[in-house]
C-alpha cells in the first residue's frame, strides 16, 4: 500500500491518473537515456524503462541498461511534473527522500544507493534513481515462504540495529522534515475522521483514551514514518534495504517500532507481534544495544494502538477517493470494508487496556 | 417484482464468471482487480444475508446502552459519540465494551470473516 497516496487523498489533493501516449513514452525514455548518459558516460543505452507500481503521486520504474560501465538493470522513483508533493502533503517530497537515504547509508542502514536526484533541466519530473536491491518486499512471501525462515529468526534483530541507526540521523538542515509527535497525530487523524462525516462511535473510544493516556513523549529524532514489511527489502539474509522514506519526520522513536507491531501489519499471524514475524523484544534489546533508549514490549503498546487507528482512518481516506469520484477503482471502494479490521483490533486492544 | 433469479443468485453468478471465466485470462494490474472485485461479491452476500439482523441487533443495543425508547440507528450512534467525547461513558463501561464488541465482530463478519482479529475477539 502507497501510504504517500493515501496522505494525498486525506490532504485532499487533486490527482490525476498519468496515462502516458505513446509519443510521450518515446520522448520519456530518450531523455532518461540522456540523463543516465550524463552519470554513465554517452557509450550507454537505455534497453526498457518499465512502471512497477504505484499510486498517481509516485511511480516506480524499471530500467534495463546497456553498456559496459553501468548496472544492468536501475530503479527509477519519479513523481511526474505538476505531481509533486505540495508543502499542505505530509510527505517530503522525492528530493527530499534522496537526501535522506544519502545519510541513511552514511549511518550505516542498509539502502539502496542513489546514484543521480533528477533535476529540472532532465525534463523527466522530480525524483530520483537508485540501485536496486534484489530480495522481496511481498509481506505474505516473506512470512510463508520457506526461502525467508532464517530471514524471519534474523529480522527482529536487524530491525532493532536499523531503527537505532535511523534515528541517529541528522535530519536538522533539511525543509520540510515536520515535528509530529504521538499527540499531534491523534489530531491530525481525528480531523480527516471527523471530516468524511462517518460516526463509527470505536474510533472516537480510542481517539479519547489515546489522548488521556499518552505517553511522555522521548527525546525527538528522525523516524522513518511507515517502517514494516512491504516497505523494507528482505532477501533470504533477512533486512536487505530499508524503502520508502517519503513520510520520514520529527517524532517519537517508539512510533516506528510500534506501526511495525500494528495488527495490520503482522498480515494475518497475530501470533508473532512484530510484523507477523518475531517478538519485539529481540528488536528492542538490538535497539538499545545499538544506541537507542531502552524500552520494554509495554513502552510499545500506545503506539501499536495509535497505528490501528490510524490505518483505519488511512482506509477511510481511501474509500473517500472512491466516494468523490476521484478514483472509481473497484479497490479503492474495497478498502472501505477494511475500516472494519481496525475497529475489531481496537476493541481487543482496549479491553486489553481494562484489564491492565 | 419477480424474484427469479432472486439478487444472490445472480450476484454469485457474476462472481462464478469472474473467477473462472474473467480471472485466468488476466494478468498484472486487472488480475489484481478481479481478485478484489471477487472478494467484493463475496462481501455483498454476505451483507445481504446478514444486514437485516445485524441492524436490528445494534438498535436493540443501543436503546438499551442510552436507555432511548426511540431514535434511528444514525441519531444514536451520534448520542454514543457525544457520550464518549464527554467522558460521560469510557473503557471502564462493561455495557459500552460489550456493545462496541458485538457491533465490530458483526461488521467484520460481514466484511472480513478471515481477519486475524476476529478470531482473537471470538476467543476472549
Amino acid at each position: 500500500m502507497d501510504l504517500v497516496y493515501v496522505e494525498y487523498a486525506l490532504d485532499n489533493i487533486q490527482f490525476r491518473v498519468n496515462v502516458a501516449k505513446m509519443s510521450d513514452k518515446q520522448d520519456f525514455d530518450s531523455k532518461l537515456q540522456a540523463v543516465l548518459r550524463r552519470v554513465y558516460g554517452e557509450q550507454i543505452n537505455l534497453g526498457s524503462a518499465n512502471r512497477l507500481s504505484g499510486g498517481a503521486s509516485q511511480e516506480t520504474w524499471l530500467l534495463t541498461i546497456q553498456g559496459p560501465s553501468a548496472p544492468d538493470t536501475l530503479i527509477l522513483r519519479r513523481a511526474p511534473e505538476g505531481m509533486e508533493a505540495t508543502e499542505e502533503s505530509r510527505a517530503i517530497g522525492l528530493p527530499s527522500e534522496a537526501k535522506l537515504i544519502r545519510r541513511a547509508q552514511a549511518a550505516g542502514v542498509a539502502v539502496p544507493e542513489v546514484v543521480h536526484v533528477l533535476e529540472a533541466g532532465d525534463g523527466v519530473g522530480e525524483g530520483f534513481i537508485m540501485s536496486r536491491v534484489e530480495g522481496e518486499t511481498i509481506a505474505r512471501r516473506i512470512l510463508r515462504d520457506d526461502e525467508y525462515a532464517t530471514a524471519r529468526k534474523r529480522l527482529p534483530a536487524q530491525c532493532g540495529k536499523a531503527l537505532a541507526g535511523i534515528h541517529r540521523i541528522d535530519a536538522s538542515d533539511m525543509p520540510r522534515m515536520r515535528l509530529s509527535s504521538g499527540l499531534e497525530q491523534i489530531d491530525h487523524y481525528e480531523e480527516a475522521y471527523l471530516a468524511t462525516g462517518t460516526c463509527r462511535p470505536i474510533f472516537d473510544l480510542a481517539i479519547v483514551w489515546l489522548r488521556e493516556n499518552a505517553p511522555r513523549p522521548l527525546e525527538t529524532v528522525l523516524v522513518h514514518g511507515d517502517f514494516r514489511l512491504g516497505n523494507i527489502m528482505v532477501d533470504e539474509n533477512g533486512l536487505a534495504a530499508v524503502l520508502d522514506w517519503e513520510l520520514a519526520h520529527y517524532g517519537d522513536p517508539r512510533e516506528d517500532i510500534g506501526w511495525m507491531c500494528t495488527n495490520s501489519w503482522r498480515f494475518g499471524q497475530s501470533e508473532n507481534r512484530l510484523g507477523g514475524f518475531g517478538d519485539v523484544e529481540p528488536l528492542l534489546e538490538a535497539y538499545a544495544e545499538a544506541g537507542g533508549p531502552e524500552l520494554t514490549p509495554a513502552d510499545i503498546d500506545w503506539w501499536d494502538m495509535l497505528g490501528s487507528m490510524k490505518w483505519g482512518i488511512m482506509c477511510m481516506g481511501m474509500y473517500e477517493t472512491f466516494r468523490s469520484g476521484a478514483d472509481a477503482s473497484v479497490e479503492r471502494a474495497a478498502i472501505g470494508r477494511r475500516v472494519s479490521e481496525t475497529e475489531i483490533d481496537l476493541v481487543n486492544l482496549l479491553e486489553g487496556q481494562r484489564r491492565a | 417484482m419477480h424474484n427469479q433469479p432472486t439478487v444472490n443468485e445472480l450476484v454469485q453468478a457474476v462472481k462464478n464468471f469472474v473467477d473462472h471465466s474473467a480471472m485466468p485470462e488476466l494478468k498484472g494490474r486487472a488480475a489484481f482487480h478481479a481478485r478484489v472485485a471477487s472478494n467484493v461479491l463475496a462481501t455483498i452476500l454476505r451483507d445481504l444475508e446478514a444486514r437485516e439482523t445485524n441492524d436490528a441487533e445494534e438498535l436493540a443495543r443501543l436503546r438499551g446502552l442510552l436507555g432511548e425508547t426511540g431514535g434511528s440507528t444514525e441519531s444514536l450512534n451520534e448520542m454514543l459519540r457525544q457520550k464518549i467525547r464527554s467522558g460521560e461513558l469510557t473503557i471502564t463501561s462493561d455495557a459500552l465494551l460489550s456493545h462496541l464488541k458485538k457491533t465490530a465482530i458483526a461488521q467484520v463478519k460481514v466484511d472480513q470473516p478471515k481477519y486475524s482479529g476476529l478470531k482473537a475477539a471470538l476467543e476472549e
